[in-house]
């Protein structure tokens, strides 16, 4: 069969452009060459929704934030995507950064984010009694939230399937065949036809480029390393706390997550390899050296996880977002850190260039609505709930004992619409595994379900063969 | 009203629980796996019981044995419940497959345990393969799931527990490739070391692990000397054992005061937390101890709580007992001035940091010293104990008291 879409790329951005699409009359696939949605750049964010106050005013990044913001945040409420709204703190240490915040009120105002707050140093300390002392003052942004990083992606992936679209995992796309109506794509699992192709490759998406005789950009890896710190760590912080940025990177934030974990990071290294996300001890000292600075009881906890991500830089500060109309293809490339915030707004612009390009849009009266599974700590899990448990015990049943994730989540996980089919999978999907024991107390146990759920043998979940 | 709610059916809870059944006061037991007996179900070698039960059995003997005596005593067991968190005093928010509820006792004595430090707490960069494990999570692989866990086994720790691991690392018919150890010598007992490695010993003392590589699975890990020197080794599993923490998730939210060295809930020689109502035993005052000293431990808790139960009575003030290193931890850690029982097996129990030789252990308080005991050779991840006799020269109105090393 001929698609009339072809999506590259199951991360955030590609997922959202896919769910975009599948508002309409059209068949849709998707391709990642990974065994899971969102494993790549999006997998490792630091899992905040921004207002886009601190973008260059007048970029496309500044102007799709804005507008993804608020679809994003109405999106999560009503699939049940975790979004908390702390509200952000971006804390001056120096005098020199003191000095800088009214230029970052200003240029938010230009960015259209106008409720930000001059906060003094006894304001600052009570809105944050465990902060570190010497902070100078701060900039309170009441707009920055937190949210799922998991369950995004995979909420658009999963409204994007069961409305029709195609899901093709673990297939690379090798080459591309460019015809005058459709293209051929060769891939590692056989030949796919598309009228139209979206590049939402991330780390891969100049390839991709290339693919289509274009050299508008080269991917640099910025490899973020991050620190995660146990849900007992969760009442020192209230706010994100954010550095005041400097020309690389937004710098070494603390931030709460969803989940209930404080998270510390990132550190930002432009790497080489697109595949080296292994952690360093030079990172990892310097994440405690700066988290002891920025709230220093947060080092007596334990940490859960250290991992880093790859987030997709090119040469180009703003987003390359380009639509070849003769080509019937859309390419859209170095989305960074922004891009889970950003998402939304990035997938209406595109499906207004693809329209302009020629996809013809016709709107399909019957959607069908999804709900996610909520794995956050704000509203009620499974477990907490009578009725759920009375109808189905197994939600009584907790086998992750750190996350408290019942068995009758793992089971659901296993069979929804996009299933778990890894062991990182169902951590993703369940928060399971990804607690302060690691599988001290349940990695045998959820090892053995998943073997049962996929037809796998413990031996290939733990090798990691996941198909 | 319930007696005692007991949190955890490993052997301090269900010890505590039979004791407590003997003295005719009422008990529920809960605990959240699907199995009772705790950590001794998947310890599949023996040595178990031997301090508490007078006989030497395998670790789900030993298990087996305790569920017995509880359910033989009358104690009423409930698995897969979860406890969530507190309600107003003694009582406690569970979860199970019957629902959400609360269970209020007159007392509450936690026995939640302990646990190896994963991977991700010791800090150790790298990749994220499959195929790193703790003791705990290999054991159940192997002993509950009947998996195998890989071919070539790297262990880090060379205490009693990381023998424990390559004897299951063994049953599993995986070769162990080295174990690691910061130390200058391996830390258990000759007997047990001989037995689980049947003499082949590939032990790298003065070594740390700093990082583990490989894509999907495991396929190497790098070490580093006390020198400096970096080396890589291949293998395609890594269990990192001992490093024990107590699980004071429960003990936390309960608002109860922690002690520093043990990460435990500090607890006086009645075993009673900082919360009226609410005692500790086992594991949890500390990282692993031996079952039987556990379930020992509990019995005494049994004890102190059938007492509270009688008289109402706790303490209003308490000292505190502090270490100074070389030593790691001491437990019990607090002594209530106005009622200091001796404590479990009269004894306060203690681990040191490094290895010691000829070394004098000392209590003191203020300027006073009130014991003083000499030890030929102080072991670390090994546990020693001070005689509670020192308690009698306690003064109640005195200040905090201290225990620290002296001369070497």
């Amino acid at each position: 069969m001929t698609f009339d879409v072809v999506v590259i790329g199951a991360g955030v951005v590609g997922a959202a452009i896919a769910r975009a699409l599948s508002e309409y009359r059209l068949a849709i696939a998707i391709v990642d060459a990974a065994d899971d949605v969102g494993t790549g750049t999006s997998k490792a964010s630091t899992a905040i929704l921004h207002t886009g106050f601190d973008a260059t005013p007048g970029t496309l990044e500044s102007r799709l934030l804005r507008r993804g913001y608020p679809l994003l945040r109405a999106y999560a409420r009503s699939v049940g995507i975790p979004v908390e709204d702390t509200g952000a703190l971006l804390v001056a240490w120096t005098e020199e950064q003191l000095a800088s915040l009214p230029a970052l009120a200003r240029k938010a105002a230009d960015n259209g984010v106008t409720d930000l707050q001059a906060i003094a140093v006894p304001e600052l300390y009570a809105l944050e009694p465990e902060l570190g002392p010497g902070a100078l003052g701060a900039l309170r942004i009441p707009g920055e939230s937190i949210i799922c990083p998991y369950t995004t992606p995979l909420a658009f992936a999963t409204e994007a399937v069961v409305n029709g679209a195609t899901l093709r995992l673990a297939t690379e796309v090798r080459a591309v065949e460019r015809g005058g109506s459709v293209h051929q794509l060769a891939t590692t699992r056989g030949e796919l036809a598309a009228r139209f192709v979206v590049n939402a490759a991330g780390l891969g998406a100049d390839v991709v480029d290339a693919m289509f005789g274009h050299r508008r950009f080269t991917v640099r890896p910025r490899r973020g390393e991050l620190i995660v710190y146990d849900k007992l760590a969760r009442s020192l912080v209230r706010h994100v706390l954010l550095p005041v940025p400097t020309k690389t990177t937004k710098g070494v934030l603390v931030t709460p997550t969803v989940f209930g974990n404080v998270l510390l990071g990132p550190t930002a290294e432009d790497i080489d390899d697109r595949d080296d996300r292994a952690t360093t001890e030079a990172g990892i000292r310097s994440l405690l050296d700066k988290g002891h600075h920025i709230l220093p009881r947060l080092l007596d906890e334990e940490i859960t996880a250290t991992y880093a991500g790859l987030r997709a830089a090119t040469e180009h500060s703003d987003y390359q977002i380009h639509c070849d109309a003769e080509q019937r293809y859309a390419c859209v490339g170095s989305i960074r850190s922004t891009g889970l915030s950003a998402s939304m707004g990035i997938a209406e612009h595109v499906v207004e260039l693809l329209a302009l390009a020629g996809l013809a849009l016709e709107r399909r009266a019957d959607r069908v609505a999804i709900e996610m599974p909520y794995i956050g700590q704000l509203a009620a899990r499974p477990h907490e709930d009578a009725e759920r448990i009375a109808r189905v015990p197994d939600y009584g049943r907790i086998v992750c004992h750190c996350e408290r994730v019942s068995l009758g989540e793992l089971r659901d996980a296993l069979v929804a619409p996009i299933p778990a089919r890894s062991l990182d999978g169902l951590r993703r999907r369940t928060r399971c595994l990804q607690g302060r024991c690691q599988g001290f107390y349940c990695l045998g146990r959820i090892a053995t379900l998943l073997a049962g759920g996929t037809e796998r043998t413990v031996d290939e979940i733990l090798g990691g063969e996941a198909r | 009203m319930l007696d005692v709610l007991v949190v955890g059916a490993g052997p301090a809870g269900l010890a505590a629980a039979t004791a407590l059944r003997a003295r005719e006061r009422s008990v529920i037991v809960v605990d959240r796996e699907v199995e009772p007996g705790g950590v001794p179900r998947h310890c599949d070698h023996w040595g178990f019981g031997w301090l508490d039960l007078r006989r030497v059995l395998s670790g789900p003997r030993y298990a087996r044995r305790h569920v017995e005596l509880a359910r033989d005593a009358g104690v009423e067991l409930r698995t897969e419940t979860t406890v969530l968190g507190w309600r107003a005093g003694t009582a406690l928010a569970l979860t199970s497959p019957a629902g959400p509820s609360t269970l209020s006792a007159r007392a509450i004595l936690l026995a939640t345990g302990c646990r190896e430090r994963p991977r991700s707490a010791r800090l150790v960069a790298g990749d994220r393969p499959a195929g790193v494990f703790t003791t705990g999570s290999l054991q159940q692989l192997v002993h509950l799931e009947h998996q195998r866990p890989g071919t070539r086994a790297v262990v880090i720790g060379a205490e009693h527990v990381s023998f424990s691991a390559i004897q299951t690392l063994r049953d599993a018919g995986a070769r162990v490739v080295a174990i690691v150890t910061p130390h200058g010598a391996h830390q258990t007992y000759a007997p047990f070391r001989w037995w689980t490695t049947r003499g082949r010993l590939p032990l790298l003392v003065g070594h740390d692990i700093v990082g583990i590589y490989g894509d999907r699975r495991v396929s190497s890990v790098t070490l580093r000397s006390r020198t400096g020197t970096v080396s890589e080794l291949a293998c395609d599993t890594v269990v990192f054992t001992g490093d024990w923490i107590p699980d004071h998730e429960l003990a936390r939210l309960g608002g109860l005061e922690l002690d520093r060295g043990t990460r435990g809930p500090a607890v006086d020689s009645a075993l009673r937390t900082s919360r009226p109502g609410v005692f500790a035993a086992g594991n949890v005052l500390h990282g692993a101890e031996m079952a039987d000293v556990a379930a020992l431990e509990g019995r005494a808790a049994a004890a102190a709580i059938d007492r509270f139960l009688d008289d109402g009575h706790w303490p209003a003030r308490r000292l505190a007992i502090s270490v100074h290193p070389p030593l790691s931890w001491i437990v019990p850690n607090q002594l209530a001035i106005d009622d200091a029982p001796a404590p479990p097996r009269e004894r306060f129990v203690f681990r040191v940091a490094t290895f010691l030789r000829d070394v004098h252990v000392a209590v003191a308080q203020g300027g006073t010293v009130l014991s003083e005991t000499r030890f030929a050779r102080l072991v670390p991840n090994r546990w020693y104990h001070l005689s509670s006799a020192f308690l009698a020269r306690v003064d109640p109105v005195g200040g905090d008291l201290a225990v620290r090393t002296v001369g070497e």
